[in-house]
């Protein structure tokens, strides 16, 4: 990949607004036009969920998107069907997949990377798949040049850091709190010493999600990081309009982008 | 007939045979190409801490002391090895046997493993257990283990299962633990061990897990087999020390397969021993079935690469079975591997076959099984008359079936 859509995301002189929604809810063909709102938003990132049976990494929230889309009978197929039709309205938006080992490695690693590529994806976030067990996905993606996206979390000490950094690009996602998606937000102190920690060592941008829901929080963030992840509120809205979110999903993401980019001008 | 299906296995499996069947997992918690540790980031360290705790406890002497001494005085271990000599008679054939792991405080072999992992989790400081329940054996054994060393105690349970097992529902209660009942997906035991690990990762420092069943990420499926091996260990003692010689085939009834792997670990190197494990069909294997081996293929779920019920996609499919206990789309990852070297063959019964067997054991000795060892029982019935006399099934009668009463009556048309 020549032209590198996460870099340059998030190389704008400003912190980036990553944004997650659940693939297929509350239907395939839904899905396309909330993407397009986190796009006019203003978010710089796009995190596309992959549905699965058993999220066990997730809160209310993001579980009951997935039993949505599954419900409704999205596939695999379905998901890069989103993905491929994304890239083609938006070049220049990057887009990453996030979801559960077993949807992405039941057709060989290989596949999942080939499929990312044809796609347009530009990088894969696995939730179950630590550095432990990278042989499973790793060699795969990094060989089809798509990046790895590992989590950091506040059990990841120092000794451990370099072992989540090795191998992964793109960005490091901190995970905030140890927890599930959507729940409760980590004391702000804490971010700010971890990121302070994990920027020490990484090479990579740094963003922080899990239980960031408003503008004034993904600000306060936006001040130490590099980004900042917003999944669960967005998913909220998803699951309160249906068919009809991408009107909400705009506004959201539109205050959430403009409270994220301009969170270190009110520094100065 | 396990030495039948023996012909499937290729050349090239032979050549990898290895020296011993009893050394796995390696280092990084792997049996072949499954088991593994699939865990969030969050967990990660706390498994990698668990497996150095578990490694110095095993090479500790205190720590078997105590395990044996509460084994002996507070399960009631050795559990007895008993001849079925009416059952033996209206099956005609091999001499079957059972390990009586029912006649365990609380009925079922599931405390063998809890004693084990609660001493480990004092051995570590943590101060509060979980654990997922499906049937309620493992809730009530862990209730049971918490109780006794007054730690703190959260039983997570699919809402579905809470409803048709009231009985031990009611019985973790009154042993202090709190039951949460599980709503989402199907309500049933993965669920419930979603829940378990979406609470592990929220309280990853105070809290430990006590999984039930020799699967989840390393180091549970080799310390769970290694706490459940002491079924095979006196097996083995007792039945040579009563006969003078070894089985000729070992059978056990497999959900996540933790009485099976506990039976037949001890016996894996035994080469003139085969094995059998018995998976739960259910309605039939082209219809809902809990029978992974059988009706899966390999996947990663709950920590573990493992085979798994699931469709094209890698969604998990939910299992069924009469047994509560077997309604479980994985296996414990041992479980995988043996199958593929061909060490153990793998079988399964359907519901009708296995309430047939119920009975059959209730009205030939007297023992009212549990419903998932009454699949193991099955599996002897037809087993059995195809085999010499002078020939030995041993079985291991897993549970006993005081909880099943309800259920089974309710099957026969029997309202209580």
């Amino acid at each position: 990949m020549t032209t590198n859509r996460l870099s340059s995301a998030f190389a704008k002189g400003r912190p980036a607004l990553v944004t997650f929604v659940t693939g297929g809810d509350p239907t395939p063909n839904a899905t396309a036009a909330v993407l397009d709102a986190l796009v006019e938003g203003g978010a710089d990132v796009i995190e596309l969920g992959m549905p699965f049976t058993d999220p066990m990494a997730d809160g209310p929230a993001i579980q009951l998107a997935n039993l949505r889309s599954l419900g409704a009978g999205t596939t695999t197929a379905d998901i890069f069907r989103i993905a491929t039709a994304f890239r083609a309205r938006h070049p220049e938006t990057p887009l990453v997949l996030m979801g559960y080992a077993n949807p992405m490695t039941i057709r060989g690693g290989d596949w999942f990377a080939a499929e990312c590529v044809k796609a347009g994806v530009d990088g894969v976030i696995c939730v179950d798949i630590p550095p432990e067990e990278d042989p499973e996905l790793g060699p795969a993606l990094r060989g089809a040049g798509v990046s790895l996206i590992r989590l950091a979390t506040p059990t990841t000490d120092a000794a451990r850091l370099p072992a989540v950094l090795d191998g992964s690009s793109g960005f490091l996602y901190y995970v905030s709190v140890a927890g599930i998606t959507g729940m409760q937000q980590a004391a702000q102190t804490s971010i700010d010493e971890a990121v302070a920690r994990i920027k020490a060592s990484a090479t990579i941008p740094v963003a922080v999600g899990f239980g960031v829901r408003t503008p004034d929080q993904a600000a306060a963030i936006a001040k130490v990081a590099d980004g900042v992840v917003v999944g669960s509120a967005l998913v909220d809205l998803v699951a309160q309009h249906g068919a009809n979110a991408a009107g909400p999903v705009r506004e959201l993401t539109a205050a959430l982008a403009a409270a994220v980019h301009s969170a270190r001008k009110e520094l100065a | 007939m396990p030495s039948a299906k023996r012909h499937s296995m290729s050349v090239e499996t032979i050549s990898q045979t290895p020296n011993s069947f009893r050394n796995q997992p390696d280092e990084r918690g792997h049996f072949g190409q499954f088991g593994g540790r699939y865990v969030a980031e969050t967990l990660m360290p706390l498994v990698l801490e668990l497996e150095r705790e578990y490694t110095a406890a095993k090479a500790d002497p205190a720590f078997k002391a105590e395990f044996d001494d509460l084994l002996e005085h507070y399960v009631g271990r050795p559990s007895p090895l008993y001849f079925a000599p009416r059952l033996t008679e209206e099956l005609g054939g091999a001499q079957v046997w059972f390990k009586r792991d029912e006649l365990n405080h609380t009925g079922a072999h599931k405390i063998n493993n809890c004693i084990g992992q609660i001493l480990l989790a004092m051995r570590m400081g943590k101060t509060r257990i979980i654990a997922e329940t499906g049937a309620g054996q493992h809730g009530v054994a862990t209730a049971t283990v918490c109780a006794r060393f007054g730690l703190p105690c959260v039983i997570f349970m699919g809402a579905t299962d809470v409803a048709r097992q009231a009985p031990n529902v009611f019985r973790m209660k009154l042993l202090g633990a709190q039951v949460v009942p599980v709503t989402a997906g199907a309500g049933t035991l993965k669920d419930a061990m979603n829940e378990a690990l979406r609470d592990w990762v929220a309280n990853v420092h105070d809290t430990f897990y006590i999984i039930g069943t020799a699967a989840g990420p390393h180091p549970y499926p080799e310390m769970v087999r290694d706490f459940q091996s002491v079924i095979g260990k006196e097996a083995r003692a007792q039945m040579l020390a009563r006969t003078g010689r070894l089985p000729d085939v070992l059978v056990a009834a497999i959900g996540g397969g933790s009485n099976a792997i506990g039976l037949f670990h001890p016996f894996l190197d035994d080469a003139s021993v085969k094995m059998l494990g018995v998976e739960a069909a259910g309605h039939g294997l082209d219809k809902e079935h809990a029978a992974s081996l059988a009706g899966g293929r390999p996947g990663i779920l709950h920590g573990n690469k493992t085979y798994l019920l699931q469709d094209d996609d890698g969604q998990i499919i939910e299992g069924h079975s009469i047994s509560a206990g077997l309604d479980y789309p994985g296996i414990g990852p041992e479980h995988s591997w043996l199958k593929e070297i061909g060490r153990v063959d793998y079988t399964s019964v359907t519901d009708k076959e296995a309430l047939g067997a119920f009975q059959l054991l209730c009205r030939t000795e007297g023992i009212i099984p549990a419903l998932e060892p009454a699949h193991a029982i099955a599996a002897v019935q037809k087993l059995a008359p195809t085999m010499g006399k002078d020939q030995i099934i041993l079985a291991n009668l897993c549970g006993r079936g005081d909880k099943d009463i309800f259920s089974v009556a309710e099957h026969l048309g029997v309202s209580l």
